[in-house]
């Protein structure tokens, strides 16, 4: 398959890729950046974002399969627009990161790994995020939000609910 | 955003251009930046490294070990190109220093990883940052991208015959990668996993090359080293102990946050006077000096302990990365031995047999304890279990797991034992909890 002509990627993407490859001594490293760029664009590791990737490092597919089960950040099928993680480890665990975890559910309806049914949330339980002086946090996507408690739950799901309608509507 | 600290017994060296706008180069600049690594290129390589080793500054990521040292033992000849790696995977639980140096001072890091390339002759170096801190990357991105226009980086670097390039790179999701030998596997487009050594980095390490791998605050804390010379930052801190280090005050303190302390600053002081003491006027069960991989300290084990390598040693924990956890009397500590044994269990990479399957049985055991199925030869096996894992492993995740968890069962038996036959755990606010992560 020709890269060009098949592309699942977009042109912004495909030009990264090609622009990070170059960069290394060595082509495969650029593997780990890259799935996870591909999944911030198309939302997760299908098995043709696997292809193409592998196809443009020049390694088997295999290959890039047994590399990306490894990151926790990869996922192989759908998360929501906004995917909501929640940090319990010892410094948020402190600070009251079970209630705020359990905030989310209750608000989301969905619990570890859920997807709402609109597809707008998902909510997952995750380790250290590295905010441990500001606990607790959490994550929605790459943005942090800090200093949390119960009662800030509604307004964050409330600010990307408002952020996806804005889109919607645009 | 994360909120910056104050505290008067704060020596302000790494940390001092923090909310002053140093992520933009012309700040940076007007702020002293780019002078230590001009210094370096007109006194050369070992002027860097016998400045580095007067200074005694000794790894911030969490081992300790002396940054000179570290860079005298690359070969000065190699066949193989050399590398600096700056290890940014910040991900032990408690710590979260390197997110401020990247987010307030990232031209530190750039600078002083061109320090590093000199003094060891490589002509290459990588900044690899968790993938979680995805907007540090991208202020990392800019800043690198900045010196290149200033010609900082490039083939020529400050109008000079030195070439030297940097790569930043994103991780994606693993707390092993902070291990060196895992951190160049993932570099190398490979899972993290550990390597066997020897050969240690320094001469095998990332693509073949001779390697070095120093922490991002290690790394930041080089230019500030060469401005005020190795001697004078050597005595800011205590014996065999350089200068300050960032640290991450968490958990149940008046106000949390990261300072810049003098090395062996005495702990007591630091959570009560620097800290603020125990929130809501409770009093203090433990603390976790440094990071979550260390062992727990009682409040009377830290009356005079002062807050370096050797001291922290001594009393029987580690220094760390510098993440003190404070943990007040209203806590389970059943159930803080679970949250930090379930994470070394999420995060082992299944490589060594013990650390796989010891996190396993120690997380099921745990699990199993707090649900108030425990039974007293449960606590001996939790004992037995870690002690088998500790030095058992390729690289020291299995001991990091095992480590703590000791420490919480020789120092709350007692607790351990009030949680056993079907008692419910005297703390639960929310009965047992339900840990998800799997």
């Amino acid at each position: 398959m020709s890269a060009e002509t098949m592309s699942i990627f977009s042109p912004n993407l495909a030009a990264r890729f090609d622009a990070l490859v170059e960069k290394y001594p060595l082509r495969r490293s650029a593997l780990v950046p890259m799935l996870l760029y591909a999944q911030d664009e198309i939302g997760y590791l299908s098995d043709a974002v696997i292809a193409e990737v592998a196809h443009r490092i020049g390694i088997t597919e295999l290959d890039v399969r047994n590399v990306a089960t490894y990151y926790s950040m990869l996922r192989f099928k759908p998360a929501g627009k906004y995917n909501v993680q929640v940090c319990t480890n010892i410094s948020c665990m402190l600070r009251g990161a079970y209630d705020v975890y359990e905030k989310f559910q209750e608000e989301l309806g969905i619990g570890h790994k859920g997807v709402t049914s609109d597809g707008i949330f998902s909510l997952e339980e995750v380790e250290c995020i590295g905010a441990c002086c500001w606990a607790p946090a959490i994550q929605v996507n790459y943005d942090f939000h800090d200093d949390l408690t119960p009662e800030s739950v509604p307004g964050i799901l409330a600010q990307y609910r408002n952020k996806s309608e804005g889109q919607n509507n645009a | 955003m994360p909120r910056l600290v104050s505290h008067p017994d704060e020596v302000k060296v790494v940390s001092k251009r923090f909310g002053q706008g140093a992520a933009d180069i012309d700040k940076y600049i007007e702020l002293g930046g780019y002078e230590a690594i001009r210094k370096c290129l007109a006194q050369g390589p070992d002027w860097v490294i016998e400045e580095m080793k007067a200074s005694n500054l000794r790894g911030r990521g969490g081992a300790g070990f002396p940054t000179g040292m570290k860079w005298s033992f690359v070969p000065k000849q190699s066949a193989k190109p050399k590398y600096v790696l700056i290890n940014g995977d910040e991900s032990e639980p408690g710590t979260c220093k390197d997110h401020l140096i990247f987010l307030h001072d990232p031209h530190s890091v750039i600078e002083g990883t061109i320090i590093a390339g000199l003094a060891i002759g490589s002509r290459m170096g990588f900044i690899y940052l968790r993938g979680e801190y995805r907007y540090l990357l991208e202020i990392m991105e800019k800043a690198v991208a900045d010196a290149y226009a200033k010609g900082f980086l490039g083939k020529n670097i400050f109008g000079t015959e030195t070439e030297f390039q940097i790569i930043t790179q994103s991780g994606a999701g693993a707390y092993e990668v902070g291990e060196e030998s895992a951190l160049m596997e993932s570099l190398e487009g490979k899972r993290g996993v550990p390597r066997i050594k020897p050969p240690f980095p320094a001469v095998v390490g990332l693509y073949g090359g001779p390697t070095v791998i120093n922490n991002a605050e290690t790394i930041a804390t080089v230019p500030h080293v060469i401005s005020m010379g190795g001697a004078a930052f050597a005595g800011i801190g205590s014996p065999r102990n350089g200068g300050t280090r960032l640290f991450g005050i968490s958990g149940h303190v008046e106000r949390p946050g990261v300072y810049e302390l003098p090395m062996g600053y005495n702990l007591k002081k630091m959570i009560y006077e620097v800290g603020g003491g125990v929130r809501g006027g409770r009093n203090l069960k433990a603390v976790v000096p440094g990071g979550s991989s260390t062992p727990v300290l009682l409040p009377e084990e830290i009356e005079n302990l002062g807050m370096d390598f050797d001291q922290v040693g001594k009393a029987g924990s580690m220094l760390g990365s510098g993440g003190v956890v404070v943990i007040d009397d209203q806590t389970c500590i059943v159930e803080f031995a679970l949250r930090t044994i379930s994470f070394y269990q999420h995060e082992s990479c299944g490589w060594c047999i013990p650390c796989r399957e010891g996190t396993d049985w120690l997380k099921k055991s745990l699990t199993r304890f707090h649900a108030g199925f425990g039974t007293a030869k449960d606590i001996d096996n939790i004992r037995y279990l870690a002690e088998n894992m500790m030095g058992r492993t390729f690289c020291p995740l299995g001991d990091a797991a095992a480590m703590p968890t000791l420490g919480f069962v020789k120092k709350f038996r007692k607790e351990f034992e009030d949680h056993l036959d079907g008692k419910p755990c005297p703390f639960a606010k929310h009965g047992a909890p339900e840990l998800t992560i799997v």
